[in-house]
């Protein structure tokens, strides 16, 4: 069973040696003039403002939202793909059951669009 | 005998040629697409684009990666050292990998092995592309987060939000597919479609796959997480040489493989379009022809990227994120609901349309009463500028203009008796120039 895996594990190693391959090679063929504007971080040629440590520190909360729903969402989904391969063979009560859980999510779906969950200011 | 089986008893040597060929061919379509979209764009544009180096320029983009090789690799002072390093190896990493799962044509011999032209049947095939796809955002997030400017995290956290929310729309279409199939293996989805193309039987999935592949890959036109006139260059702004060129190349990897995955799915992978697989009792069907339709067909697939990038401008941020999660999802939700129903009727005998159509009628109105019965947020009605003007931010015909300019009114000076620019003046500027002397000292 997991032999079939091996080819993309192969695959996969392939990969991940031409990257890093190209990753280390790459300082040390290209030319190194380096100055301290160079190595400033890029703000269209102004002085760049003071920033925390790596990543600017702060980010806009939003997007966590985008996360949590997200994987909400996510879930729901990989609920689906077993039903979808089985749903035949499950007959009627599959469909109830598949019906109730749809019906759940889109509860929840339906409550974060009122409360304004979905809209991006 | 299955494709999985076939696969099974392929020699070593047979699935290192395979994997060395798919590489190959990932890194070969890349090159070849570069040139393509710079060919279309240009075309489109009543420009000739690049025709100098090679046959029709066909070798541009491979002379731009091997100048990209040899120009200088930056690290920014402020960057994290070995995430820096390894965001673009996280990114190229699942690139490649997704493509493995996807049938490239059916039974063929290989110096005497027979085999099929793909590299690895798994029963969640279809998952391993998805996983894969959502890995690459790790490398796209770390590349933002690492680099120490505001340009790439805000394009770093843009795509990352873009990629998960077109996400759950493209999975969900993909679910109807495997209603169908009843299978979530590559080869089985290609096989369930002997009879007739997904793209006819469930078009408004292929139509939410082929908006959602849009989106997850960050292209044209919701490419928001490389506005040039917004976010300079995205989360790659801070990346150049070769590690630039791996960005760049798993972008275009990750088009080729939800373009081959589309195939698979809804233009029935490898099999020959309908006039031509009736020719000669289907031998366009076998050996090694199925390569060329299914290349065709993706090419198509890639053409349409192009075309969206000649054509559409850019979406503005809501407008992209309202169009993932207010109208794919819905309408993929939906479509679920109604196939899932509409299959049960027809596979059950003792299951009668009304109880089906009275089952799915009860969810729909379920969540259309919910949606209308709860509270919404009240808008914010302060804090707004008054708009006049038919809704142009135009001064109102009432505004009230001062007397005099404030800086007037404060000196107290009327404007018609300036002072000549004379001994004070100069005197001004020599103390002026050797207060910033005296400045620059102590600061050194």
């Amino acid at each position: 069973m997991l032999q079939s895996y091996v080819p993309i594990l192969l695959l996969f190693v392939l990969a991940a040696l031409f990257a890093l391959f190209s990753v280390t090679i790459a300082p040390y063929v290209g030319p190194r003039r380096y100055n301290k504007a160079k190595l400033d971080a890029y703000e269209c040629g102004i002085e760049p403002s003071p920033q925390p440590v790596v990543g600017g520190g702060r980010m806009p909360v939003a997007y966590y939202l985008t996360a949590m729903l997200f994987i909400l969402f996510d879930i729901e989904m990989v609920f689906l793909y077993p039903f979808a391969v089985s749903a035949d063979a499950l007959g009627l009560f599959g469909l109830v059951e598949i019906a109730l859980f749809i019906a759940t999510v889109g509860f929840a779906y339906a409550y974060v669009w009122r409360r304004g969950g979905l809209d991006w200011n | 005998m299955s494709t999985a089986q076939l696969l099974a008893n392929d020699p070593v040597w047979l699935t290192i040629v395979k994997v060395i060929a798919i590489f190959a061919f990932l890194v070969v379509m890349t090159l070849f697409m570069i040139w393509w979209e710079r060919r279309v764009v240009a075309r489109m544009q009543h420009r000739p684009g690049p025709n100098r180096v090679g046959p029709f320029g066909l070798l541009q983009s491979l002379a731009d990666g091997l100048k990209l090789a040899f120009k200088e690799d930056i690290r920014p002072v402020l960057a994290d050292r070995w995430v820096y390093f390894l965001a673009p190896v996280i990114s190229t990493i699942p690139a490649f990998t997704a493509f493995s799962v996807i049938p490239l044509g059916g039974e063929v011999s290989i110096f005497g092995h027979h085999t099929a032209l793909q590299l690895a049947d798994l029963p969640v095939g279809v998952l391993v592309v998805l996983a894969c796809s959502s890995l690459g955002v790790y490398g796209i997030v770390l590349s933002g987060w690492s680099s120490g400017s505001p340009y790439p995290l805000l394009g770093a956290l843009r795509s990352a939000a873009q990629v998960i929310s077109y996400e759950i729309a493209m999975g969900m279409s993909i679910v109807a597919v495997v209603l169908y199939s009843h299978s979530l293996s590559t080869s089985d989805i290609v096989t369930a479609q002997q009879s007739g193309w997904f793209v006819w039987l469930l078009f408004p999935s292929f139509a939410v796959y082929t908006i959602s592949m849009v989106g997850e890959t960050n292209r044209a036109p919701f490419d928001l997480p490389e506005a040039e006139s917004e976010l300079v260059g995205g989360f790659h702004t801070e990346y150049s040489s070769l590690k630039f060129a791996l960005f760049f190349l798993s972008e275009y990897i990750n088009m080729v493989t939800v373009s081959a995955l589309a195939t698979t799915m809804f233009l029935g992978g490898w099999r020959a379009p309908w006039p031509l697989s009736a020719v000669g009792g289907g031998v366009l069907n076998t050996g090694w022809w199925p390569l060329l339709w299914f290349v065709v067909k993706m090419l198509i697939f890639l053409f349409v990227y192009i075309w969206l990038r000649g054509t559409l401008p850019r979406y503005r941020y809501d407008q992209f994120m309202r169009l993932g999660w207010k109208v794919l999802v819905p309408i993929s939700l939906v479509w679920i609901v109604l196939i899932v129903g509409i299959r049960a009727f027809k596979n059950s005998p003792n299951v009668s349309p009304q109880q089906v159509l009275i089952a799915v009628g009860v969810v729909v109105a379920l969540i259309l009463a919910v949606t209308f019965l709860l509270p919404t947020r009240p808008e914010p009605e302060d804090g707004r500028i008054e708009l006049t003007g038919g809704g142009y931010p135009v001064p109102p015909i009432d505004l009230k203009v001062p007397q005099t300019p404030p800086r007037r009114r404060r000196t107290g000076v009327p404007g018609t008796q300036r002072q000549p620019a004379g001994v004070t003046a100069g005197e001004d500027s020599s103390a002026s120039t050797a207060s910033s002397k005296e400045a620059s000292d102590g600061s050194v």
